[in-house]
């Protein structure tokens, strides 16, 4: 995404890189990809459009509620609008922040939702974000959270979350 | 009949889809038979939920009476819920359980895949985001009516039971009423008769795959919730769900 942000328009997103997933405290909202716009108007009132990343994501009022205490903290008046067109998926996610899953112990998307492996069941490999093996296998598709599925590691035997592509 | 009207009537029967059965796979919770299924069954619930929020609130915004998702869900009785006769049917055990949801998700996958070609806003985004939830529940579904249908004698006899017993429900998911008519006119919907057609080629294909046969019913099939008229099965659901909001009706999470 190219795009020109003015300096206080940056300044914004450095503040929304504060405000993390609650459930998984690594990632923020913006690696997420979660916060798709932010509008300053010229009477200084700020609009902050989010999308859910799943329907039923729980996450979403605390996430919300969040990021208008650290905007007020710091002056903004500002409203959070919840949109679900387009649709979020995993692409959106920053290479950092799939960086920051992977040492938490979570393993990130390992591919583009544009390959469609993940729609035809063709294999993926996963790699086991503890000890780096390739030797994975997956458990369920569902895992501790809706964008979650659970995976085991043949080498070091232990069990891990992977975030599924959507 | 009014376009919002009619709009109005389709949204609260796909929102009352969701709420249903999220409501009946919640009694899972704690309760399957490994804890890998018992934590599918309820995610697959709270995409469910996630769902009917959406579909709920916009339903309530249509109709204009200033309604929102909870007074939809919590303050409506049985006579209005709009939800398939299927939905309401009682977990018994999980062969029964998940040959409900492989008959949902199948109708789920292909209603939505047509509604991303929506001509409203509202329902071509929803679709949108919700196919990619109802991709992996076909998936697991899917592969549960396989294994346990093509199982041991015990699982396949189970299953066989369940489609036996369900398959005169999943008639109704297609069923059209005037509101529908309406909407396929305007472009709103896809002809619930091209759903049909896909869901019933890739059950069929399924069923035979899975060694499970579909019960000859003589042309029967159920049918009601369009008049709100229910098995006896969704008031008990209605009152354990409405019970709190209905006893304290200003009470806050």
């Amino acid at each position: 995404m190219i795009e020109t942000r003015s300096p206080e328009i940056q300044k914004i997103y450095a503040l929304l890189e504060q405000v993390f997933d609650p459930e998984i405290p690594v990632l923020s909202v913006i690696d997420l990809g979660v916060v798709r716009s932010v509008e300053l108007n010229n009477s200084g009132e700020l609009t902050v459009t989010i999308t859910p990343t799943y329907s039923g994501c729980p996450a979403m009022d605390t996430i919300e509620r969040d990021i208008k205490t650290i905007l007020s903290e710091n002056g903004y008046l500002t409203a959070v609008k919840t949109s679900i067109a387009p649709a979020w998926t995993t692409d959106w996610m920053s290479e950092k922040g799939k960086k920051n899953l992977e040492k938490y112990g979570i393993a990130p998307p390992a591919e583009r939702t544009t390959d469609k492996g993940f729609l035809t069941g063709k294999k993926k490999e996963i790699r086991c974000p503890r000890c780096k093996s390739m030797q994975t296998e997956m458990i369920s598709n569902f895992g501790s959270t809706a964008c979650k599925a659970l995976y085991k590691c043949g080498d070091c035997k232990e069990v891990f979350d992977y975030f599924k592509c959507i | 009949m009014t376009r919002n009207e009619a709009y109005f009537e389709f949204l609260l029967r796909l929102g009352d889809n969701t709420l249903i059965l999220a409501q009946r796979l919640g009694e899972w919770c704690g309760h399957a038979h490994q804890l890998e299924s018992d934590i599918a069954l309820t995610n697959v619930a709270l995409d469910q939920i996630g769902q009917c929020r959406l579909l709920l609130s916009e339903a309530g915004a249509i109709e204009g009476k200033g309604r929102t998702e909870d007074d939809l869900a919590f303050f409506r009785t049985e006579k209005d819920f709009r939800n398939n006769l299927l939905l309401e049917q009682p977990n018994e055990n999980f062969a029964f359980t998940i040959t409900r949801q492989y008959f949902f998700d199948v109708f789920q996958f292909h209603l939505y895949s047509e509604l991303r070609n929506s001509s409203d806003d509202f329902l071509r985004g929803f679709a949108a985001k919700a196919l990619k939830e109802v991709t992996y529940h076909r998936k697991l579904s899917t592969d549960w009516m396989v294994r346990l249908g093509d199982g041991t004698d015990v699982s396949h006899n189970k299953m066989q039971e369940a489609v036996t017993t369900l398959w005169p429900f999943t008639g109704e998911l297609f069923e059209k009423t005037d509101a529908d008519t309406m909407l396929i006119k305007e472009g709103a919907i896809s002809d619930l008769d091209t759903i049909h057609k896909k869901w019933l080629a890739e059950v069929e294909s399924l069923l035979d795959e899975a060694t499970l046969t579909i019960p000859e019913t003589m042309g029967y099939m159920a049918r009601g919730s369009r008049q709100g008229n229910h098995t006896e099965y969704l008031g008990s659901i209605l009152a354990e769900m409405q019970y709190l909001p209905r006893t304290m009706p200003d009470a806050k999470w």
